[in-house]
């Protein structure tokens, strides 16, 4: 047993919380997705929830993130209801947007999200700009712009990283590298030594993580965080995890490599965080925390499912803004 | 200097009328506004009037003419201190001197000539077989990269998977990693390269997972692909083909579900094909990979597992810029393309059994557009309604409202209709999204308000 203090702990647990709750949200998703409840295609991101639980953690409420395809961990981690986010999925009028938006455009600005983004790469440029509009205003708030291995040769990865560094924004951008652009691996379309060295290239301070050890992802954007309030310039955290699901709900992955698979099978981040609170004796905190997560996400899929449908005249709604009547 | 005297149109369709009656004889003076001549077509009669002052110098058509063709001149009027003498030393030089307008004045003129007459094919006698449409498209790009070295196919998921959506099944096992190439996703990136290899003289395949990223890539394909051929004077042709689902499929949200027939057909230097049926597939995409231009490929996720009866007949091509009829009526004509084809057939189906005779013609090509074949069936059933999944502004059924305005306004009973996408991003929820998409009863109803029957 390992003695730790207590800021430790409520932080280990707070993180394993939060992939906890992106887990369970998912799985649960990806049940009802099967059984026809949810009438959409699903962009699973379990196996990754360290990213985005270590680097929310880092952030304020604030602050601003843009997110991917693969987005539920993300808008989870900043903080939207799961409630509102499961109705989404569910196509209610209830639903983070209203049921008009779906799994691939779950945005909560209300927390700071400013969206999930069905194209690749397609929130880099939202990211810079938004945290062009954060030093206008002269707030101290930072963008974090998540996006994945495959963004990486988009062309908007460039401009945008380009564009940050040369106007010094606080963006952090955060390649979540899950080893697959689509069905593809990545390395096999890719040139160069990485992500990060792309960054060291436009003189962006980066670092590259274990992208499955939760504690490792939390203090690295701490780190990075800190720079960032400093107005050190942009930052560049290429985070390497594992995609255990496929790229969408119905693809089973027969292109991956079975050993691989199985060898990060072991390495699920919610694994790895289990056996350390384990060897800190907290098996009983986990415990507690299990079973409120089970609520929650109970809650969510009740929630869900109760909420109404979407009336047929909301169809032609909010097509614009057109303001109030005078 | 002297001013001649057109045969003017009674309608933006006439193309000729008889010179029925001189008001006016040669010497007279006229002031604007005088009748200097009654014409007459089949449908109605109508003055000529003077629109300058001057002395009516010479008639050049006498009355009782036959026959004369719109815009032939029919008189010249003489200005002031003018005489008559003028009009034989200037008739070598007089606008006179050229030959009548083949063409009533309509405003197609302001449409580049976008195809020289093509015939269509011919009707298909011999054995077929039973393919899904991403087969026959398989088939295509695999008969035309065996018949032509130089046509390669380029774009994500396409090699070691087959296809995001499968279908370059089996490309890579017979052409090898040269001709059939993963990209990263990076398609502003990949389309570049696709028309710079165009330019350098290889026939390029660019395969976009959804025509929805080829947002991404939309400045390759207009700035590079389509308008070269133009800036160079001729000295170059991109021949190249953009292919990819388009349209809406199920439940992926507005980002993923929109018809972009209406942005290409837009652009000048660009040829925009949208198929049904697994023949035409096949045997437009054969056309599309031979035509020397860019061409747009718009399929559909949608039809790619439905199955059609296709020609086995190894060089079955189908020309691009010709629509076909796939069913005959009387009553209304309803226009159609891709996925709505088969709604457009439903609402024909409805429509019989409440004794309104439907024909339905499925565009194939939306760049250039078979204006004949709409014309012709128009000028039968004397209505039209237009149906795609796009919006409304500024869409092919606008296009199918202007082009009866100007060549069979003559000829309509009725009002052109558009049945189309709602006005909105495509929504998510499954209630939502039927509403926003155009359904078979929409196009019913289209047809029997256009027939005045409710």
């Amino acid at each position: 047993m390992t003695a730790i203090g207590q800021n430790e702990r409520i932080r280990a647990l707070a993180l394993l919380r939060t992939m906890l709750r992106i887990r369970r949200f998912e799985e649960v998703a990806e049940i009802a997705q099967r059984a026809g409840e949810i009438p959409g295609t699903l962009h699973l991101s379990i196996g990754q929830e360290a990213v985005a639980a270590g680097v929310c953690s880092a952030l304020e409420r604030t602050d601003l993130i843009t997110s991917t395809h693969r987005g539920h961990g993300h808008s989870i981690a900043k903080g939207a209801s799961l409630v509102a986010m499961m109705a989404e999925l569910f196509g209610r009028a209830s639903g983070t947007c209203k049921g008009k938006g779906g799994s691939m455009h779950i945005a909560d600005f209300s927390v700071g999200m400013l969206g999930a983004n069905g194209v690749v790469g397609g929130g880099l440029g939202i990211a810079v700009g938004a945290a062009q509009g954060l030093r206008v205003r002269g707030s101290n708030a930072i963008t974090a712009c998540f996006f994945g291995d495959g963004a990486v040769n988009r062309g908007p990865f460039l401009e945008s990283l380009n564009w940050a560094a040369t106007f010094r924004l606080p963006v952090l951008f955060v390649c979540e590298d899950n080893g697959f652009a689509a069905f593809t691996e990545t390395a096999r379309v890719t040139a160069g030594a990485g992500p990060a060295a792309r960054a060291e290239a436009l003189d962006i301070q980066n670092v590259v993580v274990d992208g499955n050890d939760v504690i490792a992802v939390a203090d690295a954007a701490s780190a990075m965080v800190e720079r960032l309030r400093r107005k050190a310039g942009p930052a560049f955290i290429h985070a390497q995890t594992y995609r255990l699901r496929g790229h969408t709900i119905a693809d089973q992955g027969a292109y991956r490599d079975a050993e691989t698979h199985s060898r990060q099978e072991l390495r699920d981040p919610i694994l790895l965080m289990r056996q350390r609170l384990t060897d800190w004796n907290l098996s009983e905190d986990m415990q507690k925390l299990q079973l409120q997560v089970e609520d929650d996400i109970s809650a969510a899929l009740a929630g869900a499912r109760a909420a109404v449908f979407p009336a047929p005249e909301s169809a032609l709604a909010e097509v614009q803004d057109i303001g109030a009547p005078a | 200097m002297s001013i001649q005297v057109l045969m003017p149109a009674l309608s933006p369709t006439m193309t000729e009328g008889n010179l029925a009656k001189w008001l006016k004889s040669e010497g007279d003076d006229v002031v604007a506004g005088d009748v200097l001549a009654e014409i007459e077509t089949d449908k109605a009669t109508m003055e000529v009037e003077a629109a300058d002052e001057g002395v009516l110098g010479q008639i050049l058509v006498p009355e009782g003419t036959e026959n004369v063709a719109v815009n032939t001149p029919i008189a010249v009027l003489l200005e002031e201190g003018e005489d008559a003498a003028v009009l034989k030393n200037g008739a070598d030089n007089a606008p006179a001197a050229v030959a009548p307008s083949p063409e009533p004045m309509t405003a197609s003129k302001s449409v580049a000539p976008a195809v020289a007459a093509v015939p269509a094919e011919a009707d298909y006698t011999g054995p077929t077989t039973r393919l899904s449409v991403r087969e026959a498209l398989r088939d295509a790009m695999a008969e035309e990269m065996r018949r032509d070295d130089d046509v390669f196919l380029m774009g994500e998921e396409v090699a070691q998977y087959q296809g995001a959506y499968k279908v370059s099944q089996g490309l890579l096992d017979e052409f090898g990693e040269r001709r059939v190439i993963d990209t990263p996703i990076t398609e502003h990136g990949f389309t570049g390269l696709g028309v710079g290899a165009a330019f350098a003289g290889l026939k390029p395949i660019i395969e976009f997972m959804t025509f929805n990223f080829a947002m991404q890539a939309i400045d390759q394909i207009i700035n590079s692909a389509a308008k070269t051929h133009y800036m160079s004077g001729g000295q170059i042709t991109s021949q190249i083909v953009f292919r990819g689902p388009n349209g809406a499929a199920s439940r992926v949200g507005a980002q993923h579900s929109q018809c972009y027939a209406s942005w290409y057909a837009h652009c000048p230097g660009l040829k925009v094909v949208a198929p049904y049926s697994a023949a035409d597939a096949k045997g437009l995409l054969k056309a599309a990979i031979r035509d020397p231009n860019p061409v747009v490929f718009l399929e559909n996720e949608l039809l790619y597992g439905q199955s059609f009866d296709v020609p086995t007949e190894e060089d079955y091509v189908v020309p691009l810029g010709k629509a076909k009829v796939v069913r005959k009526g009387d009553d209304v004509t309803i226009v159609a393309f891709s996925l709505m084809v088969e709604r457009a057939v439903e609402a024909a189906d409805a429509l019989a059994g409440e004794g309104i005779s439907a024909e339905v013609i499925d565009l194939r090509t939306i760049r250039p557009l078979d204006v004949e074949t709409i014309v012709t069936s128009v000028k039968k059933t004397n209505r039209l309604v237009s149906v795609e999944e796009g919006w409304p502004f500024a869409g092919i059924g606008s296009e199918m409202a202007a082009i009866m305005m100007e060549q069979a306004f003559d000829w309509l009973d009725a009002p052109v209709a558009r049945v189309n996408g709602a006005d909105v991003p495509m929504p998510y929820a499954a209630n939502l999204e039927r509403l926003a998409l155009p359904q078979t009863k929409d196009i019913v109803d289209a047809a029997k308000a256009v027939s005045y029957r409710s």
